[in-house]
Order: C-alpha cells, then sequence, then structure tokens
C-alpha cells in the first residue's frame, strides 16, 4: 500500500501549490515540496529491502479480462530512477522558487512540475505494460505544458509543439508494441513479459516489436535522428531543463531500454540497431554541442550526446556494458543537472545565456563558477568525479565488444573522437564563461544568486564529488541492485575504484583530455568550418513539414468528405467488398455439406417473380409509381417466402408491414416529384452496377455458404422451455415477450421513438403541395369514393375483430402484439384513406403520441411489476383458470407486455401515417409541378 | 433450394444497392426498403431452412430456428420506422431545400438548367 502512496502523493501534490497559491512564495514552494518529500520517505523506508536484491509488489485488479491491472513494482531500477525523480525534483521546487519571477504564476508551474514527477513516477513503478503506457503518455502532456509555460513566447509554444508531437507520436509507436508484446505473451504483466524473452524473440513479430518499441524509446530519449525537438524544448524555464532534459524525461527512454532489456536484447536485431543509434547520437551531439553559442543549447546538445552514449551501452548486449549504462544514468543526472541550474542562474543574473556575451564572469559569481566548472570537469571526465567513472567504464567497454566483426577497432576509436569533443565544450562552458576577457553588451551587472538558489547546485556537486572519490560506498549497493533488476542473469563483478592501473580505458581518457584541449585552443578553424556549412533550422523545416502533412491531411479529409452520399456510399461499400469478400477467398469451397431441400414448382415461381419484381423494380426506377408497384410484389413473394419456409409469423408480420410501407411510399410520392429525372452518366451507371453486383454477389455467396453448412443452435433450449418455462407454444412468441423480452422492450421503445421523430419532422413543414400528377393531370376533385368508404366501414368492426383474435392466440399460434397492432393500424389508416381525415377525426380524436406513451408506459410498467415479487426486470408469470362458459385460459403476464406492444406498435403507425396524410388535405395546391 | 434462395437474397441487395445509390431520395428508399427484404432473408435463412417445421410446438417434429424468426420479426418492424423516418427525412429535405436530391443540393451540370419548383 505505501508503493501506492509513492505515486498517490505527488499526484495530489498537484493540487497543493494551486490551494496554497495566496500563500507567500516560500510558504507556497515549502506546502509544495511535503508531498515529495514524504514519498522520499516512503521510499526509503523501503530501502533496505531493495538493497539487499529484493522487490515489493502491488497488485489491484482492475479489468482483468482486459489484461488492465494496476501493478506497481519497486525493484532495484525502479528505486534507483525514483531517487533521481524524487531527489532532484525536490532540488528544482527550491531552485524553481527563485527562478521564477514575480509575473510567473508559481503555483501554475509547480503544478504541471507535480503532474509531471507523478507521470515519471508512474512509468519506473508500473508493473503493468498499459498503465505503463499510460504514465508514458502523460510526461509528454504535462512536459508540453511544462516547455510552453512562457506560452507568450512563439519559440515556447513552437518547441513545446514539437516536444509532444515527436514523443507523442513515439508513444503511440510504443502502445503498439505493447499491443503487440500483449498478443504474443498473453498478458500484459510486466514480470511476465520479462520472463518471455524467448517467446517473444522467437516470434515472427520480433522485428517489428523491437523497432516499435525502440521508435518509442528513441523519441523520448532524442536519439538520432529524432534529437532535434530536445534543443528546441530549451524554450523552457531552466528548471524545467534541469528536471526534465537531464534527469528525468530523456530518460524514460533509457529507462525503457533497461526496464526491457531482458525481454528484448540478445539478438543481432537489437545490437545494430541500438548500438548504432546510440553511436551516431554519441558522435553527432558531442559534435554540434561546440558550436552552440547558446549556454543551454550547449548543454542540450551534451545531454544528446550523453544519451547516447548510455544508449550504446546498453546496445553493446554485455552484462558489463549494462551496469555502466545504469552507472552513467546517475552520474549524468547529477552532473547535467547542477549544470543546467547553473546555467540558469547566469541567465538569471546576467540577462544573457549567448557565449559570445558571457565572458569573464569569475570575478562576478566566484561560487557558482566553482560549482559550474567541477560540474563541467565531471562532464569532460576528468579523474576524481562521478563522470569520469563511468567514462572509464565506457572505454573499457567499447574495447570488449565485437559489434562490427573486424571493424570493431572502430567503435573506441569513435568513442575516443567523441569524447574529445566533450571535453571541448566542456572546456568552452568553463573557459568562455568563466574567463576569457569581461563580459560584452550585458543589461545587468552579475553578481551571485540569492543564498537558496544555490543550494540545489551545490548538494548536486557535492554528490559529483562524493561518488568520484568513494563509489563504492555511495552507489554501490544502489547500483547493484539495480544491475540485478536489469540483468536476467548474475550481475558480473566489476570494481568502482578509481584507479585500475594504467590501461587502455585511461590512456583513451587521457587521450580525450589532451585532445579536447588542443580543439578548444583551435577552435576558430572549426568555428570557420562549421560557418561554411548551410544552416539547418530544426524548428523552421520542422514546422513546414507538419504545416504540409497537415495540408495533405485536409486534402485527403476534403476528399473523403466531399458531402457526396454517393461518394461515402461508395466507399463505405468499396470497403465491404474488400473486408468480406477476401475472407471468402479463403473458404476452399462455398458449399458447407448440407443436403439442399429439393426445389418445388411454387418455390421456383415465387423466386422467379420476385426476381423479375426486383429487376423491374430497378429497370423502371425512374417511373416512380410503376416501381413502387413493382416492389410491392417484391415485399410479397418474401412474405410468401417466410410462409413457406415455416415462419408465419414472419409472414403475417411481412404482409401488413407491406400494407403500411407502400401506403406510406404513395403519400411520399404525392410531395415527391413522380419520376427522377435522368442524371446518371453511363460511366456512374457501370460503376454503381458493379458495385452493387459484386456487393450482391459477396452477400449471396455467404448466405449460401451458411445455409448448406451444419450449425448447432441455441434454440433447442427455447423449444424446450417454452411451454414449461413460458408458458405459450408459439416459441417465436414467447422468445419475443418472454425469453427476450428485454430487446422487444428496446425494440418498441426505438419503433416510439422513430414515429415521434417523424410527428417532429413534420411540424411547420413549409409543404409545397402539387395540383397535379406527373403527367399533368389534375388530382380529382371529388372526395372520396363511395364504395370505399361503404366497405371500409363495414371492414373495420372485422379487421378489430381479427387482430384481437391474432392478439390472443399469438402466444400459442402464430399472431401476437406486433401482428395484431399492424392489422388493427391497417385497418384504421384505411378509414383515413376511405372516408379523410377529418372523417376520422370527428369520430376518432386520439392524439397518437399519446397512444405510443401509453403502449411503452404498459409493457414498461408490467417489466417493473415482477420487482413487486422480488424478481428481475420483466420476469413473466402464468397460469390457468377456469372460467365460466369460457372455459380454461392461460393468463400470462406476458400478455400484458405484449398489450403493451400491441398498443406502441399501432400508435406508432398511425402517428406516422395519418402525420404525413394529413399533409395531403390542409390546403389544396397551388403550384404547378413540372418534374 | 438454398441455391435459388441465396440467389433471391444476393440480387435482391444487388438491385437494393444499386438503389441506393442513385442521387434522388424515392430510389434510395426504394433501394433501402429492398436492402431491408434482402437482411431480413439473409439473417432468417441463418438458421437454415425448413419445410412444414413451423417453430408452434406439437405441430411438427421438427422445427425451426425460431431464434433468428424473432429477430427478424423485430427487423422487420423496426425496418418500416427507419424507412417512414427516411421518408419523412426526405420530404422534409425537399420543402426546405428545394430538390430531392441526396445531397440536398443538385450537382453542378444540373443547377444550370434551372429546376423550377
Amino acid at each position: 500500500m505505501t508503493l501506492l502512496w509513492i505515486l498517490l502523493l505527488p499526484l495530489l501534490g498537484s493540487l497543493v501549490p494551486v490551494l496554497t497559491a495566496r500563500w507567500s512564495r516560500s510558504a507556497c514552494a515549502l506546502a509544495t515540496a511535503i508531498p515529495p518529500s514524504v514519498a522520499l520517505m516512503l521510499l526509503l523506508y523501503h530501502s533496505s529491502t531493495i538493497l539487499d536484491g529484493g522487490s515489493i509488489r502491488f497488485f489491484l485488479s482492475w479489468i482483468p479480462l482486459l489484461g488492465l491491472d494496476i501493478t506497481i513494482i519497486l525493484d532495484g531500477l525502479a528505486f534507483m530512477f525514483g531517487l533521481l525523480i524524487l531527489g532532484i525534483g525536490l532540488l528544482i521546487i527550491l531552485y524553481a522558487r527563485y527562478y521564477l519571477s514575480e509575473r510567473d504564476s508559481m503555483p501554475r508551474f509547480y503544478a504541471y512540475l507535480m503532474l509531471f514527477m507523478t507521470a515519471m513516477l508512474g512509468i519506473v513503478l508500473s508493473g503493468n505494460l498499459l498503465q505503463l503506457w499510460l504514465f508514458w503518455e502523460l510526461t509528454s502532456i504535462s512536459s508540453f505544458l511544462l516547455i510552453s509555460f512562457w506560452w507568450h513566447k512563439a519559440e515556447a509554444r513552437r518547441g513545446a509543439r514539437m516536444a509532444l508531437t515527436v514523443t507523442g507520436a513515439g508513444g503511440l509507436a510504443l502502445l503498439a508494441a505493447f499491443l503487440l508484446i500483449g498478443q504474443v505473451v498473453g498478458s500484459y504483466d510486466l514480470q511476465q513479459v520479462l520472463a518471455s524473452a524467448e517467446l517473444i524473440q522467437q516470434h515472427a513479430w520480433y522485428p517489428v516489436i523491437l523497432v516499435l518499441f525502440l521508435l518509442g524509446c528513441f523519441t523520448k530519449s532524442a536519439q538520432f535522428p529524432f534529437h532535434f525537438w530536445l534543443p528546441n524544448a530549451m524554450a523552457a524555464p531552466t528548471p524545467v531543463s534541469a528536471y526534465l532534459h537531464s534527469a528525468t524525461m530523456v530518460k524514460a527512454g533509457i529507462f525503457l531500454l533497461a526496464r526491457f532489456y531482458p525481454a528484448l536484447s540478445g539478438t543481432d536485431l537489437w545490437f545494430v540497431l541500438v548500438s548504432v543509434t546510440g553511436l551516431a547520437t554519441l558522435l553527432l551531439g558531442a559534435y554540434l554541442a561546440l558550436f552552440k553559442h547558446d549556454l543551454k543549447g550547449l548543454l542540450a546538445y551534451s545531454t544528446i550526446s550523453h544519451l547516447g552514449l548510455i544508449t550504446l551501452l546498453f546496445g553493446m548486449g554485455t552484462d558489463l556494458a549494462a551496469v555502466a549504462g545504469l552507472f552513467h544514468i546517475i552520474n549524468h543526472a547529477t552532473f547535467k543537472a547542477s549544470l543546467f541550474m547553473a546555467a540558469g542562474i547566469i541567465d538569471h543574473e546576467t540577462g544573457s545565456r549567448d557565449m559570445r556575451k558571457l565572458n569573464g564572469l569569475w570575478q562576478f559569481m566566484p561560487i557558482t563558477a566553482t560549482l559550474a566548472m567541477v560540474a563541467a570537469a565531471a562532464m569532460a571526465g576528468v579523474p576524481l568525479l562521478n563522470g569520469f567513472l563511468s567514462k572509464e567504464m565506457f572505454f573499457a567497454e567499447t574495447l570488449h565488444q565485437h559489434l562490427l566483426g573486424s571493424l570493431s577497432w572502430v567503435v573506441p576509436v569513435l568513442a575516443t573522437v567523441a569524447a574529445v569533443f566533450s571535453v571541448a565544450y566542456s572546456m568552452r562552458f568553463i573557459h568562455d564563461v568563466f574567463f576569457n576577457g569581461q563580459p560584452k553588451g550585458l543589461t545587468k551587472t552579475p553578481h551571485e544568486p540569492p543564498r537558496y538558489m544555490r543550494v540545489p547546485v551545490e548538494v548536486l556537486v557535492a554528490l559529483c564529488i562524493l561518488v568520484g572519490l568513494f563509489p563504492g560506498y555511495l552507489i554501490g549497493d544502489l547500483l547493484q541492485a539495480a544491475s540485478a533488476a536489469v540483468l536476467p542473469g548474475d550481475v558480473p563483478s566489476y570494481s568502482l575504484a578509481i584507479w585500475h592501473g594504467f590501461n587502455l580505458p585511461l590512456f583513451m581518457s587521457a587521450l580525450a583530455l589532451v585532445g579536447g584541449i588542443v580543439i578548444y585552443v583551435n577552435r576558430k578553424h572549426l568555428f570557420d568550418f562549421q560557418n561554411t556549412l548551410p544552416d539547418v533550422d530544426a524548428l523552421n523545416s520542422f514546422e513546414r513539414s507538419v504545416k504540409r502533412f497537415a495540408e495533405r491531411c485536409g486534402r485527403l479529409y476534403q476528399w473523403l468528405d466531399s458531402g457526396s452520399l454517393q461518394r461515402y456510399m461508395t466507399l463505405t461499400l468499396l470497403s465491404f467488398v474488400i473486408l468480406a469478400g477476401l475472407p471468402l477467398t479463403d473458404l476452399v469451397t462455398l458449399w458447407g455439406g448440407r443436403e439442399e431441400l429439393p426445389i418445388d414448382a411454387v418455390n421456383a415461381t415465387g423466386a422467379v417473380m420476385l426476381l423479375i419484381a426486383a429487376f423491374a423494380t430497378v429497370l423502371w426506377h425512374r417511373k416512380r409509381v410503376v416501381a413502387l408497384l413493382m416492389i410491392s410484389v417484391v415485399g410479397l413473394m418474401v412474405s410468401i417466402a417466410f410462409t413457406r419456409f415455416s415462419a408465419p409469423d414472419l409472414a403475417l408480420t411481412q404482409l401488413s408491414v407491406e400494407v403500411v410501407t407502400i401506403i406510406l411510399l404513395m403519400l411520399a410520392l404525392f410531395f415527391l416529384p413522380h419520376k427522377t429525372p435522368k442524371q446518371s452518366e453511363s460511366s456512374r451507371v457501370v460503376r454503381d452496377l458493379s458495385i452493387a453486383s459484386m456487393v450482391g454477389v459477396i452477400i449471396g455467396s455467404l448466405s449460401y455458404a451458411l445455409m448448406t453448412r451444419p450449425f448447432n443452435t441455441i434454440s433447442d433450449y427455447f423449444i424446450a422451455n417454452a411451454k414449461i418455462g413460458g408458458g405459450g407454444t408459439n416459441v417465436v412468441n414467447v422468445i419475443l415477450v418472454d425469453f427476450r423480452g428485454f430487446d422487444t422492450m428496446g425494440e418498441i421503445a426505438v419503433l416510439g421513438i422513430a414515429s415521434l421523430g417523424i410527428f417532429k419532422l413534420l411540424t411547420r413543414i413549409p409543404l409545397f403541395k402539387p395540383s397535379s400528377d406527373g403527367e399533368g393531370r389534375p388530382w380529382a376533385l371529388e372526395r372520396h369514393s363511395l364504395l370505399l368508404s361503404t366497405v371500409s366501414q363495414s371492414l373495420l368492426p372485422l379487421a378489430i375483430m381479427v387482430s384481437i383474435y391474432i392478439f390472443f392466440r399469438g402466444h400459442n399460434l402464430p399472431g401476437g402484439g406486433f401482428i395484431a397492432g399492424l392489422v388493427t393500424a391497417v385497418a384504421i389508416i384505411l378509414q383515413y384513406i376511405a372516408q379523410g381525415v377529418d372523417w376520422v377525426k370527428a369520430r376518432m380524436n386520439v392524439e397518437y403520441q399519446r397512444v405510443v406513451a401509453v403502449g411503452l408506459m404498459i409493457a414498461l410498467l408490467t417489466g417493473v411489476a415482477s420487482w413487486l415479487f422480488n424478481r428481475p426486470f420483466l420476469t413473466s408469470w402464468f397460469d390457468y383458470f377456469d372460467i365460466p362458459f369460457l372455459g380454461k385460459i392461460e393468463l400470462a403476464s406476458a400478455m400484458a407486455f405484449d398489450l403493451g406492444v400491441y398498443v406502441t406498435v399501432v400508435g406508432s403507425t398511425l402517428l406516422i401515417l395519418a402525420s404525413l396524410g394529413k399533409m395531403t388535405t390542409a390546403h389544396r395546391p397551388v403550384h404547378k409541378e413540372t418534374i | 433450394m438454398e441455391t435459388l434462395f441465396a440467389c433471391c437474397v444476393g440480387f435482391l441487395s444487388a438491385c437494393g444497392i444499386f438503389l441506393m445509390l442513385r442521387g434522388r431520395t424515392f430510389p434510395v428508399m426504394l433501394g433501402l426498403t429492398m436492402l431491408s427484404y434482402a437482411v431480413n432473408l439473409f439473417i432468417f435463412a441463418s438458421g437454415r431452412l425448413t419445410l412444414r417445421g413451423a417453430a408452434v410446438l406439437g405441430t411438427s417434429e421438427q422445427y425451426a430456428d425460431p431464434l433468428p424468426q424473432a429477430l427478424v420479426l423485430t427487423a422487420i418492424v423496426i425496418g418500416f420506422a427507419m424507412t417512414a423516418f427516411l421518408v419523412i427525412l426526405a420530404i422534409r429535405a425537399r420543402a426546405d431545400l428545394g430538390n430531392d436530391h441526396v445531397d440536398g443540393k443538385l450537382p453542378d451540370a444540373d443547377a444550370v438548367k434551372k429546376e423550377s419548383r
């Protein structure tokens, strides 16, 4: 549980500065520092367990089916990073208190900082891949907020955008890698994944996984060729750079390399990708750092170079190299954070970061200068400082690797070259800034910073020296524990001594120091050479390419979203053809082994009529009335098909729906043009025909393949229980009102909503009323046909009786609420047609929306009623009663539900048709129709 | 029989799709109706074809699968509601926009010869 608090405290801590914003600045900073301090104490509380090589795990199951659990693991590696994150974070809080001016919103800064701290801790403590990824993205977002803290500066906004784009894109690649790993391993649990190295590496997806994974790591850790975002992120306030861009965020990628080292490393692909990237980044960063005039720019490129060094170490694949990599992570965090803070102090007290202006600051700020010089010496790898130790280990490892076969000797040479440049830029940092004449054109007179602003730098520099002098005592155990967490086997023996005797690594260090000084002294020539190279502005070219990308996306979007329904349909159908057609090609035979039924004459005739009518509908679709007649034949044939194939309920439903549909479409024709103008060009007709036939072929084949395959149905349960459980013999009806009553409830609700929507659509519609039909014949003036009105009147009671009969027998024989409702509706519609709206209204003035509501309420209350008997919603009940004169009768609660269905169907259908029908009678036409 | 049934389903869907790809609302309605027939038949057929086996207990020895039938029954009714909604939408669109093209505006070539209402 304490583990969870380590994570929760900084998260809650992000609220603290907001709540204490009204206090004095120091009080606010102090309050903000409390949660991470407690978290640090909690972390140290576990130190004995961790340093003894143990690990602690916290597990909270959330959605186990999806592999989503909250898992926190504290092992050596997480402990080491946790110390860095919380320790340096606390120093940053102190430093930022003095760095930020009165005009900056300090609470906002602290809130972002704490959010970032939570995200970083989340990454290192996560024991679940998806959880880890969530925090990974959170670092991208919170770092975006931090980099753009001075959002009034365009540079800060652009830098933040760039950092977010690059690291965010990398995060997506990482997510893909994690999902693939989850597929391969079958779990997102970190420990299981780490234990499945063989499984992952043998898998065919391994190269893809590795590349995606490394994309995530390299973008975050600013590895070549994704390094360009880091220098541009220097637009952030310096505490942010000191924290994010030296100790934490950019180390997240490295952390991930270390974390997944047991699972993913050890293959040739890993060696090549990781070590070559690391080597390239190391060289490029070291070389470019020398030419930066901006203090923070120099440090940024130096950071890139050092990150490359660590990456190279992890790429080498030997155990000792990994240990050296971990060691350098600690060392780099300490000296680089202090250097950034020193740069911030200089910026703060002189008003400039330009090394062409900053000279001779030694005389103004001797203490800061001393601290910065020590840290820079550690960066250069001067003996007796921590940077020297890990660099020695690095040199030793470059000598022992065999990455490039017979060309492996190139690696130590290039490493020495990089070290030479590293010394050179460190020299420049020291000599240009603190010596080398007098400051030029500064707006302020430089002076020492406030006392406490220097404290964080002092602490870190002291660490540099102490670790440099007594490595074994200070961090021997920590390094041992972290290495044990990273390495799959035992930790190899290594010695953290300062003196290893006269050997090749020492010679390389000496060479680097001498070479660096030589290069620094002769830097004029190099600078001249560098100036002749074309200047590449990463920020502008990045923005340009982003803009171009956005434009292309816009064009694609416009192409896709052209506002043409026909195009959407075409695209959707084409993708259907591809998605549904491809699996069909995998099928060996379409025929699935089931014997076909024989074709009899009736079925064959019906099918032929259906085909002809469908074809005629298409052929004459521009003559709308004819097409309507044809499609009604199709509907009729469909209902006959249902009768033939043992679905009497469906046939009845289809038949009655057919009637209302055709009435509806005829009404629609009154308001719509009667002919479709010829519009489609032949090419479009051909295109549509081919799409339609492809879809038709696929659906037909699917249907055939489905029908001829043997199958297991779950319906046996329904058939077995319809009578004993539901009290009815018509299984279809029992399913509707009982077994799956909840579905039916939803469906009648949809029906009701649709009819209400239609009612609403028809209110205040600016209808125009045609005066003549399509051929220009005026509409007949006589009101209603005498024959029809006489017949319809006598038909009404009959129809109602039939529908009641159908309703009641529904539970046991074909029928039921749906069909009865439709029959009733048709009978009433017939009255509208035969007698007119006014006539019906005078006799039956019902608001159909109320009928719909009543129907839904009946169904709903039937369901709710079962709660009264302590049963779940819609539990049905039935029993048999002996009623005089009627005999034995079954009564079931499902019948009440069916009544609700009946009423809703009647109401909805009438609401739809009567609302539309009313429109035709209000006033007779004014306009003349030509089309 | 299954072959013939599958042919009918395929042909109906092809006709429905072709009509739905037309540019005016009325053919689209017809197409949608036709496609509903096809889809209903398709779902119905997933319970396989059975002759003389209505799922009414005690009427035959082998019953047709009642589950797809129940699904299709509600699908038919909801399909009607959907068609009706589309019809009213088309009427409303024509009333508000002055034409019956599915995009609410006539294609450019047509806009030249002005459509009188």
